[in-house]
């Protein structure tokens, strides 16, 4: 894996490397997201970093701590972190306090539903919170893997061992068990609502047609899936944890089922984020050793939008209408860059 | 392994009965004068008055992998935790994981072997084992747990001393040592043991299995080079000449091998492998130095149940006797089939 170098840039492949802005954060970075037009480059702890399109920096303090589970909706970041707290940040820089929890317990996941209510979990027990109304809270059997709002509806998915819990917040009573052995991590619905999938600790998804239960079980990949993106339409489901971009068929009722993913964009390296252009069939993939590329999901063919030989990249978003990209690696070098 | 070792976090697990003082150990190393900082995993909050560290409350929940192996369990809290933890890197040194009193260290080893993420950032330093002199003779009678924790110890702090009378202590130490004999034990009263012999002691390090004699404190209980193993399936002891008593755990016994003929590494892998994918379960610890026919490296393993980890560790030194030695410890593990097996791989 050290031997390699990327193709150079006129020969095999296209390359937009001199049109990146470099943007260096000078802190460790887990995840970025749009705010307006500014891209809000999240930090291992403390502080959120948003820079504008002339590649300005300007940091906001948002945890005392460190910061484990962000969400977005493009209007704000919803963050949990170590010292118990729920914040809200907005395009503007403000920060709000959410929610802490009574007994300072590390806020593990947070999910933000397209109506502005919000979710959190802190051990077992996860937490809604809907305009005006009360908290409501359901304690699930396990730590709490992984939080996400179905598009349609105030329902939340809840990732946990041995399984996914949906649940009605609003109706008494309403929560359904799925099962399925093992831990899970991060979870999502696909954008028309009619499957859940989650992120397991094994080296696998695992997936619910929520019509009837069945299972969808997407293996073969060689390291933990970290990141998902659903493409343009919810199509596909594009996923990192291999050495190509692997994507699971969605458009049709079944699903996956009884289907091969598509693999595109193959490094020696592994896929560490992926990232759907918003409306094109177009995805950016960041990999471990710190390339970034953007590829055509109709044919796989690539653009090189940074070069290997760095830690692995971290953080990588689209703004909403799909104009600009952001993108950092672990040690918070980053780039942002204009189509 | 080596290069990477050292850049990784230790990680040091802190088990031991119920009241036998895991709390007086945790507060004595975090209290000390040593400059470092540690990340603290408890399954209590508040009975830990340092105000320096970073102390996360876990709550120990171990589930299987879905590997089809049943002995195969890790604990999911600390997968989570990990990751958590790796995100304020720089702020700590290294990490504490104490477990419950009725807590198995199995899970917990396990986390550091099969989980990727959790091993590129972080080494499994020690499982250290506390354990109450005044008490410890009842709990391996009526404590399965107890047990299993004085069996999976690198390091034993033997604590309570001053409660019990000398031969109250031979005993206890006796019992230890018929299920464990290779962990370094150290009397202490309040456990005031040097951090050193606790913590850093590259227990789970492959280049530094070296540790693989018994382990005997003091001058007057000699070297023991008769086989200990004759066991006879019930508890018992016998007084030798010179004063040691010699306790045989029913269920929980080592078992060592050794042989100064060269191994077949074709006989011996396939065999250690299915060993432990047949006996695993029983198998609670095993380390190994060998030397296979025709290779000029030492070859080093280590393994928890299912799990095993080797590598070629360095070449023999000139003079250096090649001789192989294994150890396993385990509960009623079968020691003719396995010393069969292990003879059927030396090259004749």
């Amino acid at each position: 894996m050290k031997e390699f170098t990327p193709p150079p840039d006129s020969a095999s492949i296209v390359s937009v490397t001199d049109r990146v802005k470099p943007v260096a954060l000078g802190m460790a970075v887990t995840s970025v997201h749009f705010l307006g037009p500014r891209a809000a480059f999240v930090g291992g702890e403390e502080n959120v970093a948003f820079v504008d399109s002339q590649g300005e920096i300007t940091t906001v303090a948002v945890h005392s701590g460190g910061i484990l589970s962000t969400a977005s909706d493009g209007k704000r970041i919803v963050m949990g972190g170590d010292d118990g707290k729920v914040v809200s940040l907005d395009a503007k820089g403000e920060v709000t306090l959410l929610a802490t929890d009574p007994k300072r317990r590390w806020i593990d996941a947070v999910a933000l539903h397209v109506d502005g209510a919000f979710a959190w979990s802190a051990g077992k027990t996860a937490t809604v919170k809907s305009g005006k109304n009360e908290e409501k809270s359901l304690d699930v059997p396990s730590t709490v893997g992984g939080l996400a709002f179905a598009p349609k509806g105030l329902r939340l998915a809840i990732a946990h061992y041995n399984g996914a819990t949906l649940w009605f917040p609003n109706m008494e009573g309403s929560a359904e068990f799925l099962p399925w052995a093992g831990s899970h991590h991060a979870v999502t619905f696909s954008p028309d609502n009619k499957f859940l999938v989650t992120a397991m600790h094994e080296p696998a998804l695992h997936g619910w047609r929520l019509a009837d239960n069945r299972h969808m079980r997407m293996t073969g990949y060689p390291g933990r899936v970290r990141s998902m993106s659903w493409s343009a339409g919810g199509k596909g489901l594009a996923t990192s944890g291999a050495d190509t971009v692997i994507i699971w068929p969605f458009a049709s009722k079944d699903g996956p089922m009884g289907k091969e993913p598509a693999m595109l964009a193959p490094l020696q390296a592994r896929v560490s984020v992926v990232a759907c252009h918003p409306r094109n069939d177009i995805l950016a993939a960041g990999y471990s050793d710190g390339t970034v590329l953007m590829v055509r999901l109709e044919d796989g063919a690539e653009i090189l939008v940074r070069r290997n030989g760095t830690p692995p990249v971290a953080a990588l978003a689209w703004n909403a209408k799909g104009t600009l990209l952001a993108f950092a690696d672990e040690n918070g070098d980053g780039g942002l860059l204009e189509l | 392994m080596s290069e990477a070792t050292s850049q990784k976090i230790p990680v040091t697990v802190l088990t031991g009965y119920l009241g036998a003082g895991k709390t007086t150990l945790l507060n004595r190393i975090l209290s000390e004068n040593h400059g470092k900082k540690y990340a603290v995993i408890v399954n209590e909050f508040g009975e830990i008055g340092i105000d320096n560290d970073l102390i996360i409350g876990a709550d120990e929940e171990v589930f299987e992998m879905n590997n089809g192996c049943i002995c195969c369990t890790v604990r999911g809290d600390l997968v989570r935790i990990m990751d958590g933890l790796m995100k304020r890197k720089g702020k700590f040194d290294a990490i504490i994981v104490e477990t419950t009193g009725l807590a198995d260290p199995a899970p917990v080893a396990q986390t550091f072997f099969v989980d990727e993420d959790v091993q590129k950032n972080a080494r499994l330093d020690a499982v250290v084992t506390v354990a109450d002199a005044k008490w410890l003779s009842d709990r391996l009678k009526d404590a399965p747990e107890a047990k299993n924790q004085i069996a999976f110890a690198d390091v034993i702090v033997l604590n309570k001393t001053d409660l019990v009378t000398k031969p109250e202590l031979a005993e206890v130490e006796a019992r230890i040592r018929g299920i464990n004999p290779y962990a370094k034990l150290h009397r202490t009263e309040r456990c005031s043991v040097a951090l050193a012999d606790v913590l850093d002691r590259g227990a789970f390090d492959l280049d530094r299995i070296l540790d693989i004699e018994p382990d005997f404190l003091e001058a007057d209980d000699h070297d023991h080079d008769h086989d200990h193993h004759h066991h006879h399936g019930h508890d018992h002891h016998h007084d030798h000449s010179h004063g040691l008593k010699h306790y045989h755990d029913e269920d929980m016994q080592s078992l060592s091998l050794k042989t100064d003929k060269p191994l077949d590494p074709n006989m011996f892998m396939p065999w250690l492998q299915n060993l432990v994918q047949v006996e695993g379960g029983k198998i609670l610890r095993s380390k190994g130095i060998l030397a296979f026919h025709d290779d000029d490296d030492r070859y080093v393993f280590q393994g928890v149940h299912m799990m095993l980890e080797g590598n070629h560790q360095r070449k023999w030194k000139e003079g250096e006797p090649r001789e192989s030695r294994l150890i396993f410890i385990g509960r009623e593990l079968p020691e003719e089939a396995i010393r069969k097996g292990f003879e059927s791989c030396i090259v004749s």
